[in-house]
């Protein structure tokens, strides 16, 4: 039977994108997939007509261009459109709009708050210095402080380098950065609530965490260090829909001679004598290989695929222990028409933005109160889009496809599964809300996909359908993700590595985990790296 | 000649002028050939997407236009340009270089062969003293008509659908580089299947009276295609994604050049596929053959250079550390959105610069008020950085 270099677990984008830099590198790289379809998370589904929804991720900013690059990505088919700025819906039916151009930008600010409009520039130098700090270890792995190895101490020294650089009082600012929470953080620079309930936002998608918890501002931070073009907190589409994005990946780990199985999901990474060999698949066939490399959740590789008595006792219960929550779920709706929505000017550029639909402080943390009682936001904080407005390919012209990450939304209803009548009502929940500020919008739904975190764990994969594949806190980044000891994509079994979200740096669609534990492997196996280095910002 | 407005007006208005003004939120605005043009018309960086993603329209009337005819057309083009006109049939255009004696390029341009003998050749700079100096000999009219007639860029992915819509019977058949007539409202619309962004995309032709109704009607037809007006910058920046050459940036017009050596000949500017040396004479014919015999001094290069600080203005090396003077320079370099690659056109001393080689540029750039530089490897490219596979599709797809 035939032993490969490697066998890659999981065609999402990261594991796509280890199987590729493997593959470039000459291994023998076969990528298995559970699902009909590759994709994981970055996918563009096919559910209804013509229309193709990106019905997990929908939108890019954080996928490294230097893997873009590296990869060729638009060789193989990827487009990333930028679409500029958000907007929040008031319920005294006023709107906030945040606007690419920055004088259009100041001026709306402006309207609420000139002391606000004003601390924009200084507010927006804070984050940019912690965006910088961070983004240059992003496609690097990260140093393990308690090891003597050349490789760590020098990464150590680079870190504590640029950390040092920052002068006293911004190594001090840096420190409660990373700690506080992305309400006292806002608090610092503005006073008015609409704008800090819009730019709260990003400090608790994807996270089971309230505006007020603590190490929510770095969540901030993990959306703002993405870039389209050089423009570093920019947004953007795939063109086609996020499927585009592994898409792309996937040419170029086939343009590289890699070979991808659909259909064929694990059921047990075989171990012996302490070394992964291969994986037995569901349907009782076994791939041989010198190498396993999971893109699973460190969760599910762990503590489903790996037999309880081939990890060590300590590492299972940290692994047990690992914070990964299902705290958001989707609805994807096809569209007749373009809903309006009379609170905006005509012809507005916010249709082509972001959406939000909560305009309060205290409605962003009552959302949150929900989720630690086992339930859906009543009021929930939903992030819609509507991403056919810029994009051509993803419906019929003058129809939509409608994007709406819905946070909170619990994995389990107090406690128990979800019945299917609440899920309808979850949906129902969404869909109210967006049609309290736009009247014709129910009358245009054609169709609508209700995804809640034990749906896309269920069809994707990902333990409580947590889109990070792990909570971005202090205690689960950098040198402590996964693992405290096992951050640098190794695992306590030789031969079996780690390249998901679950790893350093983290969730979204970023591909850096994919690259990074790409470029460890092909270390241990002595092999030329093809992983690209930083562009650096400097 | 026609719509030529008092010289004491300053700016000449295009006929989409009263369209374009509608469509403006920022006010930034450059003169191109005399006439008033949009740098941007509300953000530069959404309106290159417009290219790239759906239907861009950019009023190109500005260009210098000039209408050949007469039974000798053929022939004066033939001795006009470097390359073969005579395979170049009515419903075809053809891209190329005009030279002086000397074999140095006069100007680059795009001639459509309209109809049986007549033509129109379009270019950057103004040339017609040039061309009526050429004519010696020949039995050609040459006019001037740039303001006779408005033209329409409309490019992008979704350029076909927009069209299509407005009911133009067989253009799914127009190859590129093809042209068609139509019937718009009772008068000939000209469209030809070209354009300087290297995507998919169409010019179209029609007298300044219609130009507004056709703007309308094109910008109807788009409404669900994403159709947006766009500026001078977009479109500049897909130019140089495409590869394409622009005049001033990556030559000078040979008969505008003071100091000797600063011009280009077209075997220097990667052109000699547009040399026909079968035919029996052009203008520049003998220089450029003895050029190909002995060498040239220049080699055009399309560079993908590492990292992601552009190239702007950079000095080309031949090696990473040499204290060697430069072997060239940039002349356009751009961060290209859709390649995600940071690329450049420059000239180098020949014969550095082929396919495949490894160069190296200077690359200087700012981070607040600090500049700072550094050696960035560059690998000469063959081909177009972008060369999607739509913009040859035909029939093209509707997205």
């Amino acid at each position: 039977m035939k032993t490969y270099d490697a066998i890659v677990v999981g065609a999402g984008h990261n594991g796509l994108t280890n199987a590729a830099f493997l593959a470039r590198a000459g291994l023998d790289v076969v990528c298995v997939e559970k699902n009909d379809y590759i994709g994981g998370a970055a996918v563009s589904r096919n559910l209804y007509k013509d229309w193709w929804y990106s019905n997990c991720s929908y939108v890019c900013s954080l996928l490294r261009p230097e893997i873009y690059r590296a990869l060729e990505l638009h060789r193989h088919g990827l487009q990333i459109t930028p679409y500029g700025g958000s907007v929040q819906f008031m319920e005294n039916g006023d709107y906030y709009g945040s606007y690419h151009d920055e004088e259009v930008a100041y001026r709306e600010m402006a309207r609420f708050s000139r002391h606000d409009a004003d601390a924009y520039k200084r507010y927006s130098a804070d984050t940019m210095r912690q965006c910088r700090f961070i983004r240059d270890f992003l496609l690097s792995t990260a140093p393990d402080p308690s090891s003597f190895k050349p490789k760590d101490l020098r990464e150590l020294a680079r870190i504590g380098g640029k950390f040092m650089e920052m002068g006293e009082d911004r190594m001090y600012d840096t420190i409660r950065f990373w700690t506080m929470s992305v309400a006292e953080y806002l608090d610092e620079y503005f006073e008015t609530d609409v704008i800090k309930a819009a730019m709260s936002g990003s400090g608790i998608i994807g996270t089971a965490l309230g505006i007020h918890s603590p190490g929510t501002a770095y969540v901030l931070l993990h959306h703002y260090m993405g870039e389209v073009d050089g423009n570093v907190g920019s947004w953007g589409f795939a063109r086609g829909g996020m499927g585009a994005v592994s898409n792309a990946i996937a040419g170029a780990f086939k343009a590289a001679g890699g070979e991808l199985r659909t259909e064929a999901g694990v059921d047990q990474i075989i171990v012996k004598n302490g070394k992964a060999v291969g994986v037995a698949l569901d349907n009782g066939d076994e791939i041989h290989a010198n190498v396993v490399v999971s893109a699973m959740d460190v969760k599910r590789t762990f503590l489903d695929c790996i037999a309880k008595g081939d990890l060590p006792s300590e590492f299972h219960h940290r692994v047990e222990n690992f914070k990964i929550r299902g705290s958001s779920g989707k609805v994807n709706i096809a569209l007749d028409g373009l809903p309006t929505f009379p609170a905006l000017p005509e012809g507005s550029s916010l249709y082509h933005s972001d959406m939000h639909f909560i305009d309060s402080m205290e409605r962003m943390e009552r959302a949150y109160d929900d989720w630690k009682d086992g339930r859906w936001s009543e009021d929930p904080y939903i992030d819609m889009l509507i991403p056919t407005l810029t994009d051509p390919t993803m419906a019929p012209p003058g129809k939509h496809f409608m994007s709406c990450f819905v946070q909170y939304c619990p994995h389990k209803i107090e406690g128990r599964d979800w019945t299917i009548a609440e899920k309808d009502a979850f949906g129902q929940t969404v869909i109210n809300q967006i049609a309290n500020y736009s009247p014709d919008f129910k009358d245009l739904i054609l169709h609508a996909e209700i995804r809640t975190p034990q749906d896309i764990e269920a069809e994707i994969g990902i333990t409580e359908g947590n889109i990070f594949h792990g909570e971005l806190t202090m205690d689960q980044l950098l040198f402590n993700r996964p693992i405290p000891g096992y951050a640098q994509y190794r695992s306590p079994i030789g031969g079996l590595y780690m390249c998901g979200s679950s790893t350093h740096p983290g969730g979204g669609v970023m591909a850096a985990p994919g690259a990074n534990a790409a470029r460890e492997i092909l270390s241990d196996l002595k092999r030329p790296n093809t992983v690209p280095e930083n562009f650096g910002d400097d | 000649m026609s719509n030529q407005a008092p010289v004491h007006q300053g700016r000449l208005k295009t006929p989409f002028y009263s369209r374009l003004e509608k469509l403006d939120f920022v006010n930034e605005w450059h003169q191109w050939k005399g006439y008033s043009s949009a740098d941007s018309l509300y953000c530069s960086d959404t309106e290159y997407f417009a290219i790239r993603n759906a239907t861009a329209v950019f009023d190109l009337t500005p260009m210098t236009k000039y209408r050949i005819t007469g039974p000798d057309s053929l022939d004066y083009l033939n001795r006009l340009v470097t390359r073969d006109m005579a395979k170049i049939k009515p419903g075809r255009v053809a891209y190329a270089v005009w030279c002086d004696d000397q074999g140095q390029v006069i100007d680059d341009g795009t001639i459509f062969h309209i109809r049986e003998g007549e033509y129109r050749l379009c270019s950057q700079e103004r040339h017609f003293a040039w061309l009526q100096a050429a004519a010696i000999g020949f039995d050609v009219t040459i006019t001037h008509e740039t303001g006779d007639v408005a033209a329409l860029a409309v490019q992008g992915p979704t350029s076909f659908s927009t069209l299509n819509n407005m009911g133009f019977e067989g253009l799914a058949d127009l190859k590129p580089f093809g042209l068609k007539h139509f019937d718009f409202q009772g008068r000939e619309l000209m469209i030809s299947r070209t354009g300087f962004t290297g995507d998919l995309g169409y010019e179209l032709w029609i007298e300044p009276a219609k130009a507004e109704a056709l703007w309308d009607a094109l910008f109807e037809a788009g409404k669900l295609h994403g159709i947006r007006a766009i500026g001078t910058t977009a479109l500049e920046l897909s130019r140089i994604e495409a590869g394409f050459l622009a005049a001033y940036m990556e030559f000078l017009p040979a008969d505008e050049t003071v100091r000797t050596g600063r011009s280009r000949s077209p075997l220097e500017l990667g052109l000699e596929w547009l040399v026909d040396f079968k035919k029996p004479n052009f203008n520049g014919r003998r220089a450029l053959a003895e050029e190909k015999r002995h060498g040239s001094t220049w080699q055009l290069v399309k560079l993908d250079i590492e990292g992601n600080k552009v190239a702007h203005s950079s000095y080309i090396f031949g090696q990473e550390k040499s204290n060697k003077a430069a072997i060239g320079f940039v002349t356009s370099a751009a961060w290209s959105p859709v390649c995600k690659q940071n690329i450049a056109l420059g000239t180098v001393r020949a014969p550095r610069g082929k396919p495949g080689d490894t160069l190296w540029v200077e690359v200087y750039y700012q981070r607040e008020m600090h500049w700072n530089r550094h050696m960035a490897k560059a690998r000469v490219v063959d081909k177009p950085f972008w060369f999607p596979p739509r913009r040859g599709a035909t029939p093209p797809g509707p997205y």
